[in-house]
């Protein structure tokens, strides 16, 4: 598949860079490493188990997955989240649209007394691959149940649904999405969904297809990579609570400036900023993560 | 999917999502599935306070679970004078992290479209008609 050239580069050119700097003992997850790089008195909060989940037909977690992780951890961030979402207010919702293996949420669902200063947050995964949403529900739950007694995060279930679609309004107080951000001529699927839709019998040809497709899901963002993320961030203000953050991954073809210029633009104050990124280097692939919330 | 889903989600057509008839969803046929879970007093404290009551109220009723109390509890209701948790925090517990739909149809008030719940996982997907 012709994704899967960039996506190596990628990993190769991040990790050369990467030796040069103070070497991190989680594989993989160093390769995306900056935002603790500027918190050094941030630990690394182990990443969760996704060996369960089978990668033919759902997203394996890669470099974005893990700048997504480093960014939540890190204390700045956290901090933003500790006084956005005190320990008084209500249980706040996490939802993952686009969760994939869940590894992200399961972060967030084992880790919330770290990253928000409150053991308490329910989680929702969201998916338009069915497998993507059996994979959330297998990850976040063993994470829970790892992270012990003290964690008292609930998962509420994995939907298998468009984007927010789905959501009652307001209903959401920190959105996580690592959409399908490549830039491609076409969305493959985006108008055969339905075909997806109500299907159990699949012949195994038809099967291999299938899986061709979810992977291509995973990746193909249209025009500038951002057809999908664009609709994702216009259901933004009907979908966020009032004190709602979003934490939207973008690469360089996005124009991330450009993203938020817009976002900051939109009527009712909205602000937007990068909190996150990696791949330091001018490239097409640098990646980066911006926080989106009512301000 | 846990019952205390239902108060996140909404019919998807985008007709029908501001309407109040599209929330809360009816479950049709469905099979309810119990799963044990550590007593979480916070988490029922916490969550009190976002829960759609009457939403909530209309879900147990339809389910055919025990009725649920008028008003949503208040703190005291929760826990007694030795800080020990109560039937009402009990019975919520069990209502909202412990049962769960793991197959069947949520039904949109609105304009009748039914989502298919399989495996404990709702299909919000939409033929592109629909949407
Ligand atoms: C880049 S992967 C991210 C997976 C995972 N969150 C991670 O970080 O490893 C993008 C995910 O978005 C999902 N997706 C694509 N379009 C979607 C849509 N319209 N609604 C919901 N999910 C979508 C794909 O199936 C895929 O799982
Ligand atoms: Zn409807």
């Amino acid at each position: 598949m012709d994704w899967a050239l960039p996506r190596l580069v990628t990993v190769a050119k991040a990790s050369a860079w990467q030796y040069s700097s103070a070497a991190d003992s989680e594989p993989g997850r160093n390769d995306s490493v900056n935002t603790n790089a500027a918190c050094p008195a941030d630990e690394m909060i182990p990443t969760p188990s996704t060996s369960h989940v089978d990668y033919n037909r759902v997203y394996e977690p890669a470099e974005d997955s893990y700048l997504l992780l480093d960014t939540l951890s890190a204390s700045s961030e956290s901090n933003w989240l500790r006084a956005r979402f005190p320990p008084t207010s209500a249980t706040p919702s996490a939802v993952e649209v686009g969760c994939g293996s869940g590894v992200v949420l399961a972060f967030i669902a084992a880790n919330a007394e770290r990253l928000l200063g409150r053991p308490d947050v329910t989680t929702f995964g969201i998916d338009v691959n069915e497998f993507a949403c059996k994979a959330t529900a297998d990850t976040v739950s063993l994470a829970i149940k790892e992270a012990g007694p003290t964690n008292q995060s609930v998962f509420g279930g994995s939907i298998n649904g468009d984007l927010m679609t789905s959501l009652r309004p307001g209903s959401v107080d920190i959105l996580v999405c690592n959409p399908p951000y490549v830039p491609t001529e076409e969305l493959p699927n985006e108008s055969n969904l339905d075909e997806f839709a109500d299907r159990a019998d699949f012949g195994s040809d038809e099967a291999f297809d299938r899986d061709s497709r979810y992977l291509a899901l995973a990746y193909a963002g249209g025009m500038d990579g951002m057809e999908v993320t664009n609709r994702l961030l216009d259901q933004l203000p009907e979908a966020l609570s009032q004190h709602g953050a979003a934490y939207i991954l973008l690469c360089a073809q996005n124009r991330p400036d450009a993203v938020k210029d817009r976002i900051r633009s939109w009527a009712h104050g909205w602000s937007a900023e990068t909190v996150g990124s990696s791949g330091k280097k001018a490239g097409w692939e640098k990646l980066s993560i911006i926080r989106v919330w009512r301000s | 999917m846990k019952l205390l889903t239902l108060n996140f989600l909404t019919c998807a057509r985008k007709t029908c999502k501001s309407t109040a008839a599209a929330f809360p969803l009816h479950p049709k046929e469905a099979e309810l599935e119990q799963v044990e879970m550590e007593l979480n007093p916070l988490f029922v404290k916490n969550m009190l306070p976002r829960l759609d009551w009457e939403a909530m109220k209309t879900l147990a009723t339809e389910l055919g679970l025990p009725n649920l109390p008028a008003e949503t509890p208040v703190a005291e209701e929760l826990a007694n004078e030795s800080g020990e948790p109560t039937q009402t925090l009990r019975d919520l517990h069990t209502l909202l992290m412990e049962t769960a739909i793991a197959s069947g149809k949520l039904v949109c008030g609105n304009c009748g479209h039914e989502y298919a719940v399989k495996e404990g996982i709702a299909n919000f997907l939409l033929p592109s008609h629909m949407v």
